[in-house]
Formats: structure tokens, C-alpha cells, sequence
């Protein structure tokens, strides 16, 4: 018998994962097909923190850049039209260096669009969002073990890096239930009320300036020169980032001559594909990305020209960019979509491997 | 091994805590195990369904496009999902409130789960009968171990709950028997 797993949501274990690794505030406004972290917040938050139901979308961010700037582990969570609203606040956060941890769940779109699975905030989550030159560090989690383990990682690195972290996963990784084992990950610190262990290293937070020279945040930069300073001291954050956080899984890559790229949702729906076409002797393989971004880049140095890649999204040619730019013409890229609440089945899939497989 | 089964029926039928049962029990006997509900807006009257996957392997895919068996405790979701059904599945079907057409190819197993959970004494159990029934029938989880699961997640201090969802457990392990 399997010891100490329990069954919950997707929605659930991020949740979970966010008090295991010291979320001591949470703000946010209701929206399916998330609303069971908000939930889940309103119980279990322990009594030392805070949970904030906020009168919107705005107020809930711009709540958790205050948090964030006061030195606590800060979280808020929504679905992609509400995450559309708080995209002004997430670029403040970007400018001003703070940490925080963002959750999309995504839903269809544009617009109000549906509550249906989907993958189509890719670009808003990659490509900065809101306003100036910055980037999220992007975590998809492929099942609901990895929505609990990443959601730690995501508030350890944000602090490390002072970034604003976002969780992307979709209505299908956030309602379903798996089996999870509830293990503390990294550097987590013990005691009643979890303060987390990098705590005392936020000589930046605003803690009260009594005795030391007052901290300032704030990511409005009037003086000549100021501001493209620091969106260099954000540039290079995001290069040593880009080389230390790239995150992915390979599976049968080393022999296969059809790779399926997906992430997330999608990417379990190709290992059901793939688990088909190899007992039938094909060989596919999958790359995996787990950071978005940095979007990772080792996995398509591949020596072999007759690979042929096939990007899987629930969304209409968003990561496919990102493939492309990472294979750079060395083998030949097709592509398969859905979006709106459609969602590629294993049977498209296997149908489309066949019709590459025959093109030379 | 690997079982996808759908159990749709009615809001208020029970058919999500069904499915969470069937889970649990599948993770207490060190099975995969996925579950992924309708989250849909769903009217009382219509259509809610769950989809439980069981593999001895890593599962792909939670979302389920043929289903080895489904479980249907009303006539909206019959209509609705004995489409999906695959060649060689199962339809274990809820004979008080819903009705088939005796030619059709696939295999059915139906009894009344409504009408024996009212003889139980609560209507609410049907789901339950429907469970016991079920694990009787396809044996990839043990009646002993849905029971196990019941004792962990039924309310403290409400023995009767207990009691009748165990009878009805057991009064649809009987059904196959019989």
C-alpha cells in the first residue's frame, strides 16, 4: 500500500504547496475554474497569515505587491481574463524587483471567452504581459504532484531572484484529482508559522527604517538615465536566470524521428499518444518544457536533421514561436491545435504523426 | 491494466462522490489513478458526470474520449454519453430512471439502484449501490477497501450515514450474484 498520498485538486495542492512553502498573505477575486485555491486559502491559511478576498482583480495584485514589498511570501491567483486585469500590477511588481507568486488557471478566450480548458495566455505569460521589458519566470505543471512541488519552487525562486513567479496550468490540471504525496521541498524552514528560510536575506523589504538608512521600492525611475539602469539590472537577472533555470522532461528522445512538444495538460494527453504509437513500434518521443520561461533550449540540440518536431497546444501557434526559435531551421517544425474549449485527443494526434511520417 | 470509466447522472445523484470513492479507493490500493469532473454550469434535471481513469502505470491523459465503462443514473446522460462508450465497454445503467433500446451492440448490466436504495431507506444512496455493483462486476477495486474509504471520509458522529451507504455498498455486491 502506497503510505501518505492523498487525492485532491490540482487547484488544491497549489494551494497547499503555497502554505507549505511559508505564504503567510494571499489576496484574490473569485473566477472558475480556480476558484478552489481561493478557497482553499479562506480554511487553511494558518492564523498568523492573511487571507484577503478583494473586492477585484486590481485590488487583489496590487495587495500582494504591498505584501510583497513588506518581505512576506506573497500569492494571488485567477483565470485568464482575470489575470488580463492584473497585468498592470504584475508589471509593477517586474519593475520594482519584488517576489511574488501568480497562478493562472487558464480558461478560453479572448474576451469573458468560456471556462473551458485552455492554453492560449501563453504569449500574456511569456512575452511580459503587461507594460515594459520584463519577464515572469513561467512554471507548467504537468500533474497535480508537480502543481504541489513547483508552487514551493515558484516562492524559492522568487525570492532568490527578486521576480514575480507564474504558475500557468489549465482548467483540466486544476480540477482534476491525483494522488499526491504532501513532501516538503528545498530549503523550507521549520517552526509553527513557516517564515520562510530567505527571510532575513530581504535587506530591501520595507520593515521599519528605525536604525538603518530607509529602503525605498518603487518602479518609477524620473531622473536622466535611472530608469534604463535599472531595466539593466533586470537584464541581467534574466540572463543568469535563462542560463540557470531551465526546466524540462524527455521521453524516448535519444531514438525517436517524430518529437511531440507540449507542456502541461497537453503533454499528458501526447504520453497517452505515445504510449499507443510506441507499443505499435513507432518511434515518438516528447519534450517537455516545464519553465516556459526561460523557455528551455537544450532539449532541441539535436545532431539528427531528419527529426521531425510536432507542437501540441491548446491554443493556436503561441509556443510553437518559441520551438522555432529554439530549433532555429535545423529539422522541419509542424504544429496541431485546439482552443475555445477544444482540446487535441490522442486519436488527432496519432492521425497527424501518420500524416508527417508519410510526407519525406 | 487500465480502466476509464465515466458516471454521469443527475445533480444531487451523488455521481462526483461516486467517482472520489472509486479514486480513493484505486490510491489506497497503491493504483494511478486520475479523476476529473464537469465543472460546467450544470441545471438540476440535466447531466453531471465525472471521469475516473485506474492504470498499474503512469496515466496520460485524465480526459476520457472512450470509456471502458459508464456508469448512467439517468435517461439525460444515457442520451449524452452512450456515444462514447468504446466496442468492447460496459454499460452498468440505473433501470429506475433510465431506459435502452434491447438491440443495441454493446454489453449492458442494469438493475434499479434507485428503487433498491429507497427500499434501503434513503433515495441518496442509489450511487452507492451503483459503486458496490461495479466493483462486483469489473473486480479492479475491492468492496473491502470502498468500505475502508467511507470510514475515512464519513462525517464524525453520524453513525446512520455510515451504516446505510455500507448497505447499500453491499446490497449491489449482492446484485451480481443474484
Amino acid at each position: 500500500m502506497v503510505k501518505a498520498k492523498i487525492l485532491i485538486s490540482g487547484n488544491e495542492a497549489i494551494a497547499q504547496g503555497a502554505i507549505q512553502a511559508g505564504c503567510s498573505f494571499y489576496a484574490g477575486y473569485p473566477i472558475t475554474p480556480q476558484n478552489e485555491i481561493i478557497a482553499y486559502m479562506a480554511k487553511q491559511m494558518p492564523k498568523k497569515g492573511v487571507f484577503i478576498q478583494a473586492e477585484s482583480e486590481l485590488a487583489a495584485i496590487n495587495m500582494v505587491y504591498g505584501a510583497s514589498a513588506a518581505g512576506v511570501r506573497a500569492m494571488t491567483s485567477s483565470s485568464s481574463p482575470g489575470i488580463s486585469l492584473k497585468q498592470e500590477g504584475i508589471s509593477y511588481i517586474a519593475g520594482a524587483r519584488l517576489p511574488a507568486v501568480i497562478v493562472n488557471i487558464m480558461r478560453g478566450g479572448p474576451g469573458l471567452g468560456n471556462i473551458a480548458p485552455a492554453q492560449s495566455d501563453y504569449f500574456q505569460a511569456t512575452r511580459g504581459g503587461g507594460h515594459g521589458d520584463y519577464h515572469l519566470i513561467v512554471l507548467a505543471p504537468g500533474s497535480v504532484q508537480e502543481a504541489y512541488d513547483l508552487t514551493q519552487l515558484s516562492f524559492d525562486l522568487a525570492d532568490k531572484y527578486r521576480i514575480p513567479v507564474m504558475i500557468l496550468g489549465d482548467g483540466i490540471l486544476g480540477q482534476m484529482m491525483e494522488p499526491v504525496r504532501l513532501s516538503v521541498l528545498g530549503s523550507r524552514c521549520s517552526g509553527k508559522h513557516q517564515v520562510p528560510s530567505t527571510q532575513h536575506l530581504k535587506d530591501w523589504a520595507l520593515t521599519g527604517c528605525k536604525g538603518r538608512k530607509p529602503n525605498i521600492v518603487k518602479s518609477f525611475f524620473l531622473r536622466e538615465g535611472a530608469l534604463e539602469e535599472a531595466n539593466l539590472k533586470l537584464q541581467r537577472n534574466y540572463e543568469i536566470i535563462r542560463k540557470k533555470e531551465e526546466r524540462f522532461e524527455c521521453l524516448f528522445t535519444s531514438d525517436a524521428k517524430v518529437i511531440l512538444v507540449a507542456y502541461g495538460t497537453m503533454a499528458r494527453i501526447a504520453k497517452s499518444a505515445i504510449s499507443q504509437l510506441r507499443s505499435a513500434g513507432k518511434k515518438v518521443g516528447l519534450i517537455r518544457p516545464v519553465s516556459l520561461w526561460p523557455f528551455p533550449q537544450k532539449p532541441f540540440n539535436l545532431k539528427n536533421k531528419n527529426v521531425k518536431y510536432l507542437v501540441l497546444e491548446m491554443s493556436y501557434g503561441q509556443m510553437l514561436e518559441d520551438v522555432k526559435l529554439a530549433v532555429c531551421g535545423r529539422q522541419r517544425i509542424e504544429f496541431l491545435g485546439r482552443s475555445g474549449g477544444g482540446v487535441p485527443n490522442e486519436q488527432q494526434i496519432i492521425d497527424k504523426i501518420r500524416i508527417i511520417s508519410e510526407k519525406s | 491494466m487500465i480502466e476509464r470509466i465515466i458516471i454521469a447522472g443527475s445533480g444531487g445523484q451523488g455521481v462526483m462522490l461516486l467517482g472520489k470513492v472509486l479514486a480513493q479507493t484505486a490510491m489506497l490500493e497503491g493504483k494511478q489513478v486520475t479523476w476529473f469532473p464537469a465543472y460546467g454550469p450544470e441545471v438540476r434535471g440535466g447531466t453531471s458526470h465525472c471521469m475516473v481513469t485506474i492504470s498499474d502505470q503512469e496515466i496520460g491523459s485524465p480526459y476520457i474520449t472512450r470509456a471502458d465503462t459508464l456508469i448512467i443514473l439517468n435517461n439525460p446522460s444515457l442520451e449524452r454519453f452512450k456515444g462514447m462508450i468504446s466496442s468492447k465497454g460496459l454499460l452498468i445503467l440505473n433501470s429506475s430512471l433510465a431506459k435502452i433500446d434491447a438491440d443495441t451492440k454493446i454489453k449492458i448490466l442494469q438493475f434499479p439502484f434507485t428503487d433498491i436504495a429507497i427500499k434501503l431507506g434513503n433515495i441518496k444512496v442509489a450511487n452507492m449501490v451503483a459503486l458496490g455493483y461495479y466493483a462486483q462486476v469489473k473486480k479492479i477495486i475491492k468492496v473491502k477497501n470502498i468500505l475502508k474509504v467511507f470510514k475515512s471520509i464519513a462525517p464524525a458522529g453520524n453513525l446512520k450515514i455510515l451504516e446505510v451507504n455500507q448497505q447499500a455498498l453491499e446490497e449491489g455486491a449482492r446484485l451480481n450474484h443474484g
